[in-house]
């Protein structure tokens, strides 16, 4: 890696040194590179204290306090000027990630991220300004060393954490996706499935699954499916609950939807699918009770049967 | 291959034991159709448990035998369709509507004999 980003930079030297007068002996990027990280090392204190100082001014990472704000950045700047001392960035890749997984629970956005990158990139940028300000060509030839590497590794810490990310919204979309089709058994041969959330193909079809094993598993004659917790239903939904029934009722058993809005009532008449077959209950109590009485129990106060 | 019909009490059960071809599914509604007389049975239960695929002809002709049955003055349950069948069925749009439909031979036979029983 070190080698691809000094070589197009000794190029460049290459042919500026055809064209200069040899006035100066150019050096090397590498050495132009280490003379760069030693003032990045010198400076250390100054330069942390006014990335840190930058970055509250800026009113970012409000989710943390300033010592901790300090701390991340101590670590940070030090692993920024050890890929830039080394040219490697898989130390940093992979501590880009363990912050990333540490702040995102946090509440730190993605764009807070980087623009503290930037400012770190912002704030070495304006140091080297200081330092070489009466020697323009040599301060034209340090950012050409600073500047590849600098924006490589404002890319890595800001990719880093998206793809940090990118994981915990899969993760969580896994989880979710397997929680959130409980299939319950509230009496001897009645089950209930209540449904919450988007219901997508896929999910709709997990669901019929789902419960089509769970009839068979506990011999279920009566599934009360409450959709109470489903707030809009579209054509292709709710042929999706008509197929759910319909294939439940292949398996021997009666289902009884509860929960309908107003608002999904509506939908489903003025689209027009046809639930005539479907029996439906105001919510899930009234549901319970009509499956019980399929069932053939009856609830009664103690104190009644006694 | 021939679905054997055994006669329990009132009611005749044909269990289908491989896949049919489709001369053996009108083979099957023939000869329930007879015997369904023939035995004086009020119910009729087909028992498909061992069936993993069912196209639209098989399941329009079990459909058309509960409804032959029917007008013979007996009822007829379908039983022990799996659940990955069930599945296919409804996205194929295969529904055996007005059909009933149970479990297993087992629950089938308890439908039976409740309504049966029931004077309703």
């Amino acid at each position: 890696m070190a080698r691809v980003e000094t070589d197009p930079i000794s190029t460049q030297l290459e042919e500026e040194r055809d064209g200069a007068d040899g006035a100066e002996p150019i050096k090397p990027a590498s050495i132009l590179l280490s003379e760069l990280v030693a003032h990045l090392r010198d400076n250390r204190t100054e330069l942390r204290e006014e990335w840190a100082r930058r970055i509250t001014e800026a009113q970012l990472l409000t989710a943390m306090n300033k010592e901790e704000i300090f701390a991340e950045a101590t670590s940070v700047y030090d692993n920024y000027v050890e890929a830039l001392k080394t040219g490697t960035f898989e130390a940093l890749q992979a501590y880009a990630r363990n912050l990333s997984e540490r702040i995102i629970p946090r509440g730190v956005e993605t764009h807070e991220v980087v623009w503290i990158v930037l400012l770190l990139r912002d704030v070495l940028a304006r140091s080297l300004f200081a330092k070489y300000q009466a020697d323009f060509t040599k301060l034209n030839r340090i950012l050409d060393a600073y500047e590849p590497a600098a924006n490589r590794i404002a890319n890595t810490v800001a990719v880093g954490f998206v793809q940090e990310r990118e994981r915990i919204i899969r993760e969580q979309q896994e989880a979710i996706r397997e929680l959130s089709t409980p299939v319950l058994q509230v009496r001897e041969r009645l089950l209930i499935l209540p449904i919450i959330g988007v219901i997508d193909p896929h999910r709709a079809r997990q669901l019929t699954e789902q419960l089509l094993r769970g009839i068979r598993m506990n011999r279920a004659k009566v599934v009360v499916i409450d959709i109470t917790g489903v707030a809009a239903m579209d054509a292709t939904v709710a042929n999706h609950l008509v197929q759910t029934v319909e294939a439940s009722r292949l398996l021997g058993a009666t289902v009884i939807v509860t929960g309908l809005s107003p608002e999904i009532a509506q939908t489903i008449v003025n689209i027009g699918v046809d639930l005539g077959k479907m029996n439906t209950v105001g919510d899930l109590q009234g549901g319970i009770e009509q499956a019980e009485r399929l069932l053939g129990y009856k609830v009664v106060p103690f104190a009644e049967a006694s | 291959m021939e679905v054997p019909i055994l006669k329990q009490g009132a009611f005749l059960i044909a269990t289908i034991q491989a896949a049919l071809t489709d001369a053996d599914l009108l083979h099957l509604r023939t000869a329930l159709l007879q015997q369904v007389v023939r035995c004086r049975s009020r119910g009729v239960i087909v028992d498909v448990t061992s069936l993993d695929v069912m196209d639209s002809f098989a399941s329009r002709t079990l459909r058309e035998i509960a409804q032959m049955i029917h007008l013979r003055g007996a009822e007829t349950v379908i039983v022990g369709i799996q659940p990955e069948v069930a599945f296919a069925m409804v996205q194929l749009g295969l529904k055996l509507e007005d059909v009933a439909t149970a479990l297993d031979l087992e629950e089938g036979l308890a439908h039976l004999k409740q309504k049966f029983e029931s004077p309703a």
